[in-house]
């Protein structure tokens, strides 16, 4: 009985410990598969065909740029409406909105990040995108503009989530000197909450941000998907077409182990170092800020 | 200091308060509103024939029921290998993992992996999943790619209620003779239960509504029979929307509307299920 015990409990503890690697092994794992499809691409594709502007697999033109200046737009655009209203959701909610509005709100918000992305999309198709080309006098509703708009409304939430966590854990007593000092509840909010959530507030931003890059089914579906440069602002009203939308429309029809096929797994490879990198700055960005938070309060 | 201390300070604040407010209900007006807009628009769609029927005559009309089955399935599969695996990380990012460099290694691989393009994830599970180890394109292949996809949220919010389990309680298990997984089993896991369910259920939910990572892996354009094998590829809600919405020339805006409707209704079911445990629990707590 003893010893049955104790075996249990070794077999389950190393079980466990096991586990515990996973996420690590995964990460590598992804890592491995998208560099193994990946980089036979640049044994295929010459580096001056694959910094081209010309998107055309048919004929092997394997141009990434415009993919690249299409999901930067869009992003772009993206972050111009999730930074402002996230963050001043995340005001609001954490600093002005009674509590029980604080209720109702905080699970909507995050109702939002649940809404899946192909619901989005298809109303992107079906309501805004009609709406917006009368609206704007467009010859199609299908740009880079209304991938931006839902592309925002998908990114608002994680921006609020964090950057609401941030906001919370400013100490109390930071708020009670302010107002004791005479400032009004929007001079504290302005100059001393958010400053001093400020890294969080960094960090929030650069998850929307990243959350933006790598959505795939809405843009694919609003945004025309025409790999055409797009250099100048106003590429913002004409279709785009983004690395995500390139992969998820062109993989199905590829021949496995084709130069296509790598090329697509290669945009993948951009794609995941784009996210680790996002990721390990917006990480250590938070590591650095508890660090001086506990010096503080040493 | 005047400018701190002007007297119309009082009226900027007014204004500020007015804009933040503002934008709070711009952000969130539109969800509301796009859920309202689908349930008053699919739901002319929805009759029995619609939920239990096949789709013929090129999907433009019968109904959805393989879709609604392979989306059961798909969720079901990732429960499977996403909740044991996800829990157990969680108890040991908790009770077992000392603040080392190694942590410190898996928590940057857990926010790596919650970053990580959900189309990346599809083309991961390609070249794993489907050509590697030669599951097809398959449930087995998509459960798998979506399993490790939810994993981070899920274990994010394990550990996060697993630690909120007061550290008295375990001082007391241990002292009354438990082993550590006896502890951690009869005592920790049962008190963070209702935070681990919250986490599980809202990771499934996004599961259960992303199409990306399926596209290459499991997702099937039209099927006429179900799926009978984990090894078999099948329809599913968020795919076949996408199918029918941009695929299909000449959909009836009905089924379109149908489709998104108990797409919706299958999320927001789960997401509401989530919101009552996590309320429930936390008017219960004594600690």
């Amino acid at each position: 009985m003893e010893k049955s015990l104790n075996w249990r409990e070794f077999i389950i503890t190393r079980a466990i410990k096991a586990s515990g690697y996973s996420a690590v092994v995964f990460v590598l794992l992804i890592f491995f598969f998208l560099l193994r499809e990946g980089l036979p691409t640049l044994g295929e594709v010459d580096a001056s065909s694959l910094l081209n502007i010309r998107w055309y697999p048919i004929e092997d033109h394997f141009g990434i740029l415009p993919l690249i200046t299409g999901s930067i737009i869009i992003t772009f655009g993206a972050a111009l409406i999730a930074v402002p209203f996230g963050i001043g959701t995340a005001v609001y909610i954490s600093e002005i909105a009674p509590r029980w509005m604080r209720e109702i709100l905080k699970p909507l918000v995050e109702l939002l990040g649940g809404l899946p992305s192909v619901v989005l999309g298809f109303l992107g198709i079906l309501v805004l995108s009609p709406y917006l080309r009368i609206l704007l006098d467009l010859p199609t509703g299908l740009t880079a503009f209304t991938g931006s708009l839902l592309l925002g409304g998908i990114a608002v939430p994680t921006v609020v989530s964090v950057a609401e966590d941030a906001l919370d854990s400013v100490p109390r007593a930071y708020r009670e000197g302010a107002w004791a000092l005479g400032a009004t509840k929007w001079q504290t909010i302005w100059r001393v909450t958010l400053p001093a959530a400020k890294s969080g507030v960094l960090t929030a931003v650069m998850l929307g941000v990243g959350r933006a890059i790598g959505e795939t089914m809405t843009v694919m579906m609003v945004t025309g998907n025409a790999p055409v440069m797009a250099t100048k602002l106003g590429s913002l009203f004409s279709p785009v077409r983004t690395m995500t939308a390139t992969i998820a429309a062109e993989m199905g029809e590829v021949a496995n182990g084709s130069t296509h096929y790598h090329v697509l797994f290669f945009i993948g490879m951009v794609l995941f170092l784009i996210s680790l990198i996002v990721n390990v700055i917006a990480s250590s960005v938070v590591f650095r800020a508890k660090k001086r938070a506990e010096r503080i309060l040493s | 200091m005047t400018k701190f201390l002007s007297r119309n300070r009082h009226t900027v604040q007014r204004i500020g308060f007015s804009l933040i407010t503002l934008m709070a209900v711009l952000t969130v007006l539109p969800i509301v509103g796009t859920i309202i807009y689908i349930l008053v628009q699919g739901g002319s769609a929805i009759s029995w024939g619609f939920l239990s029927g096949f789709p013929h005559d090129g999907m433009r009309a019968g109904g959805i029921l393989p879709a609604i089955i392979g989306t059961l399935y798909l969720t079901i599969g990732t429960a499977i290998f996403s909740v044991p695996l996800g829990i157990a990380a969680a108890v040991y990012l908790s009770e077992y993992a000392k603040d080392t460099q190694w942590t410190r290694l898996i928590r940057l691989a857990i926010i790596n992996l919650a970053g990580i393009p959900s189309v990346v994830y599809g083309l991961f599970g390609l070249g794993l999943f489907v050509l590697f180890l030669q599951f097809g394109t398959s449930i087995l292949a998509a459960s798998l790619t979506l399993s490790i996809m939810t994993l981070p949220v899920i274990i994010s919010t394990a550990e996060e209620s697993l630690r909120a389990v007061p550290q008295a309680f375990r001082t007391v298990s241990i002292s009354l003779g438990a082993t550590r997984w006896q502890t951690i089993r009869k005592i920790v896991l049962k008190e963070a239960l209702p935070g681990i369910l919250t986490g599980v259920i809202l990771g499934l939910e996004r599961a259960a509504g992303e199409t990306a990572p399926i596209l290459f892996t499991g997702a099937a354009f039209f099927l006429p029979r179900l799926p009978q094998s984990p090894f078999d590829a099948t329809m599913a809600l968020p795919y076949h929307l996408f199918v029918i919405s941009t695929q299909v020339p000449e959909m009836p805006i009905q089924i379109q509307y149908g489709t998104a409707l108990v797409l919706l209704v299958f999320v927001l079911t789960m997401n509401l299920i989530a919101t009552v445990i996590r309320s429930r629990a936390r008017a219960r707590r004594q600690w």
